[in-house]
């Protein structure tokens, strides 16, 4: 039993990380209708700065987070003015197509700056582990940290989508972009405010996946990138409470699956949900179905 | 002239409150629609629809923006699937098909924006019409056995003919959409007499034609029907247009049938006056 | 005429592979090849048919599959046990028969892969079904990492997650198919190519051919007309498929010891980065792509760190160049002023003479 519920906290820990990844995506998805293949390579980027402002520069964790995520949202929002925006009307294979390219770019420009070896990242969280029932189960601070800062970024994301000026044009941005702009709204500025949040989310979320899985190379992000967009899509793609809850799911079935049918059958595990989930509830657990206009 | 043509036509009432040309009468029904309807989160964007269309009739189904003409060629093709009701072609229910069955079944269609296929020749795309007229499989198609050569030599002589009602025989080799507008209209009619349809429905046929391009048009149509001897249904704004041609029409507004009858019975209606222009204001 | 416009192109296809065929073969015959090469030929002809199968999803049917490694692999697996069980229960020495057999066992294996991954997938559109054929490319490669296959006396043992079984192990588990017997050719590598045009192109110009276009250019028109739209997203996922577990067969059988890392997501990136670069939809470009980025890397060894790097560049700069209309237009202006110059040039030059 003990067993199970300390499983039950490392899932939910992972997807913790996953959700707030997740967020990313379906912000982008949601307002651009595309999918960022590249975000979790952003991730990537993110954690190796910060693990170089700590390891090379010395600064504290902190500041390293931050700085990682100022780069991110730089990172991000280049990304999307070169790349992004020449192909707002080309079609979804196309625009996958150059995000996928852009995902190799990034992977490689990290294999030619850091090498192909593995770094071995320092734990951001310098919280001890929390031990209940006398001993018996233990949850390391960094799953604390993580699930705190999960809990944190989706409240103050649905009330800045709800309450602020900017959040509310991105939703109608979402809605539609041509009546948006003619109620003039800046629709470029507010998609490239969109990568910036999600890219500076994936800069928190690289860092706090390394605390947890220190082995960081430059294909570190393309799994939970991958697994992200899995968990965004099993919540319903384009809805913030759908990231949170998709994202949970699915590292907690992660974590189980590998812990009690098959350590080496995890990924594929994850994979089968996604595609059960595709098939009995296409547009995800709180997703809305959209018509095709005939 | 048409106009005189058509007005020579007598209508005779059939059950399901409808009428159709006195010469369908004993004929059966190409198409009977029963309390037909569809719902979208709860908005009721078609209610209650019920028709029937003879064999060889030309029907008009017309209305203001937004009634719901389009959605009901939908429910028709199956494109959408009715909340409530029944669609009958040619005397068969077409409870839970798709539009490729409902289309074996024999209901063609047009669009309203154009959906040619636009990277492949004009030929190309009334031989996709001929889909399942003029059939051999994958594997014949990849020997190129010789059922390949004398299938496509005949899709190739029945596209040339087809094109040809409308003198398009000499633009085979064209990419469709490269041609002008109102040739990839034609196109799409054209494409959909491939399908050899018992039922065809053009949904606005006339848009961005001028008036001489519009007489044509009509013209071919009433040809299209004597020739092939099917029915033709209508979606069309070209008030011309629809009271020169159709035999039957039907009015249609917030999804409702407001009126049901011939030109001059719908042209005197007090219901679709309004609907058109509005009630005028007391005092 | 239009058919024999069409007909003529692809006679130019297949001249263009049967010249460099003979090409390569005498140059392997008087020895003027360079040995590093010489090991890239059956490499070379794998990855053209896996480019041009899967160009047949991605160009033909208009679907993205993010996957196409997926089915290499199996048909890679499939066919070194079809091959092993022929030699250890037959023993049959026939190599190029076992090759023939063992790439027609792994086309049905794939093809059957095929079958049952489109069922689910071809129900969904655009961004999702390419998302979901990246999740089958991965389940395919977690599942054969598990399976150990051995032979005993000519008897087949299969566990999963479990190499304790009898007799010698063919398939084990993450280390992957070892002690293979190397049986690929060259000239079956060509074989497999022309196979592989025969079908696609015949395919293509055909009413099958047609009626995968139509759902690709317009789905809801295609279904008006009559068109079973799953059935022939069905068929060109299908035939992809099989074509991908045979070119699988030949590049397993091509190597002593294959693992299904080799398979990964980044494989089939690397096939769609031909298909791209070659033309969407041009079968002839797929194959000169896949010939060329197969074998530029062994000439530019010293850039090799630089080569994926170079990938994704061009990868970009291809999908914003074709598909921008302001920098489409740009480039066709430069070309035609290009064009124009050599032109005048020549002109000159005429009117010297």
């Amino acid at each position: 039993m003990m067993q199970f519920l300390s499983y039950l906290c490392n899932g939910i820990s992972l997807g913790s990380v996953y959700a707030i990844i997740a967020l990313g995506y379906t912000m982008v998805y949601g307002i651009a209708k595309m999918l960022n293949f590249a975000h979790g390579d952003v991730i990537m980027i993110g954690a190796y700065i910060a693990f170089c402002a700590m390891q090379y520069w010395g600064l504290p964790p902190i500041i390293s987070v931050i700085a990682a995520m100022a780069v991110c949202t730089a990172l991000g929002v280049t990304i999307e003015r070169l790349a992004y925006k020449p192909l707002r009307k080309a079609t979804s294979l196309a625009v996958l197509i150059t995000a996928i390219g852009m995902s190799y770019l990034l992977q490689n420009i990290a294999l030619l700056v850091w090498g192909a070896n593995p770094k071995s990242f320092p734990s951001v969280v310098k919280l001890g582990s929390v031990s209940l029932a006398g001993g018996q189960l233990i949850i390391s601070g960094a799953a604390i940290v993580t699930i705190v800062a999960c809990i944190v970024i989706m409240v103050a994301l649905t009330l800045f989508t709800s309450k602020t000026k900017m959040g509310k044009a991105m939703r109608v941005v979402s809605e539609d972009k041509g009546a948006a702009e003619l109620m003039g709204i800046n629709v470029n500025f507010t998609i490239s405010i969109t990568f910036a949040i999600g890219s500076a989310l994936a800069a928190i979320a690289g860092v706090l996946l390394c605390s947890a899985y220190p082995t960081l190379q430059p294909t570190t992000g393309s799994m939970p990138g991958i697994k992200a967009f899995t968990a965004a899509v099993f919540g319903g793609i384009g809805s913030i409470p759908g990231a949170m809850v998709g994202g949970i799911l699915l590292g907690v079935i992660e974590i189980l699956g590998k812990a009690y049918v098959s350590t080496e059958l995890g990924d594929a595990f994850v994979f089968a949900v996604l595609i059960v989930v595709l098939l009995v509830k296409p547009a995800g657990l709180l997703g809305k179905t959209v018509h095709e206009k005939v | 002239m048409t106009q005189k043509r058509q007005s020579e036509t007598r209508m005779v009432p059939v059950p399901s409150h409808s009428i159709v040309p006195e010469r369908d009468v004993d004929k059966r029904p190409v198409l009977e629609t029963r309390h037909l309807g569809i719902e979208f989160g709860g908005l009721k964007a078609v209610e209650d629809f019920n028709l029937t269309i003879g064999k060889t009739e030309i029907a008009g189904l017309i209305g203001p923006n937004g009634a719901g003409k389009t959605t009901v060629f939908n429910l028709l093709t199956k494109v959408y699937q009715p909340t409530n009701g029944v669609v009958i072609l040619d005397g068969k229910d077409t409870a839970g098909m798709n539009a490729a069955q409902a289309s074996k079944l024999g209901i063609a269609r047009t669009f309203q924006n154009i959906r040619l296929f636009g990277n492949m020749s004009v030929e190309d795309n009334v031989r996709i019409g001929l889909h399942n007229q003029i059939r051999y499989n994958m594997f014949t198609g990849i020997l190129r056995a010789p059922a390949f050569w004398k299938q496509e030599k005949a899709q190739h002589e029945k596209a040339l003919e087809l094109l040809s009602i409308f003198d398009m025989q000499d633009m085979a080799d064209v990419q469709a959409g490269s041609l002008p507008y109102g040739a990839q209209r034609r196109l799409e009619i054209v494409r959909a007499l491939a399908t050899n349809p018992k039922l065809l429905l053009l949904d606005e046929p006339a848009a961005g034609m001028n008036p001489h391009e519009t007489e044509e048009l009509m013209e071919n149509i009433i040809k299209i029907r004597d020739q092939f001897q099917i029915a033709i249904m209508l979606i069309e704004h070209d008030m011309n247009l629809v009271m020169g041609i159709c035999e039957g029409i039907c009015v249609l507004n917030y999804g409702r049938i407001i009126a049901k009858g011939t030109a001059s019975d719908i042209q005197s209606n007090p219901t679709v006056i309004e609907a058109y222009l509005g009630k005028r204001k007391e005092g | 005429m239009k058919i024999n416009k069409k007909l003529l192109n692809n006679l130019i296809t297949y001249g263009i592979v049967i010249i460099a065929f003979i090409i390569c073969q005498s140059m392997v015959s008087t020895g003027t090849m360079s040995r590093s090469l010489k090991g890239q030929l059956v490499p070379i002809c794998v990855w053209i048919v896996m480019a041009v199968s899967l160009n047949l999803v991605v160009g033909v049917s208009g679907e993205l599959s993010l996957g196409h490694a997926g089915f290499m692999s199996v048909g890679a697996f499939s066919g070194i046990v079809v091959s092993t069980w022929l030699l250890t229960r037959f023993q049959m020495d026939n190599e190029p028969l076992r090759l023939v057999l063992a790439m027609i066992g792994g086309g049905v294996c794939a093809g059957i892969a095929g079958v049952l991954i489109g069922i689910p997938v071809l129900r969904l559109r655009g961004d999702y079904l390419a998302i979901v054929t990246l999740a089958f490319g991965e389940i395919i490669r977690n599942v054969i990492n598990c399976l150990y296959i051995s032979f005993d006396n000519g008897k087949m043992h299969m566990a999963f997650n479990n190499s304790d079984i009898p007799g010698k192990l063919i398939i084990s588990g993450p280390k992957g198919a070892v002690g293979v017997d190397k049986i690929a050719t060259f000239v079956m590598g060509f074989i497999l190519i022309m196979f592989t045009l025969f079908v696609v192109l015949n395919l293509i110009n055909s009413r099958s051919g047609r009626a995968i276009m139509a759902t690709r250019d317009a789905r809801i028109a295609a279904e008006s007309v009559g068109i079973n739209v799953t059935k022939y997203k069905m068929m060109a996922f299908v035939t992809s498929a099989v074509l991908a577990g045979m070119a699988g067969t030949l590049y397993g059988l091509n190597f002593s010891t294959v693992a299904a890392s080799k398979f990964k997501f980044d494989t089939s990136i690397l096939v769609l980065v031909f298909v791209v670069l070659g033309g969407i939809g041009s079968i002839r470009g797929s194959i000169i792509a896949a010939a060329l980025l197969t074998v530029l890397p062994e000439l530019l060894r010293a850039f090799s760190d630089y080569r994926m790097l170079v990938y994704a560049i061009v990868l970009i700069l291809v999908m914003l160049v074709t598909n921008n209309p302001m920098l489409k237009t740009r480039m066709v202006s430069i070309t035609t002023t290009i064009k124009q110059k050599i032109g005048r040039k020549g002109g000159k030059e005429a009117e010297q003479e």
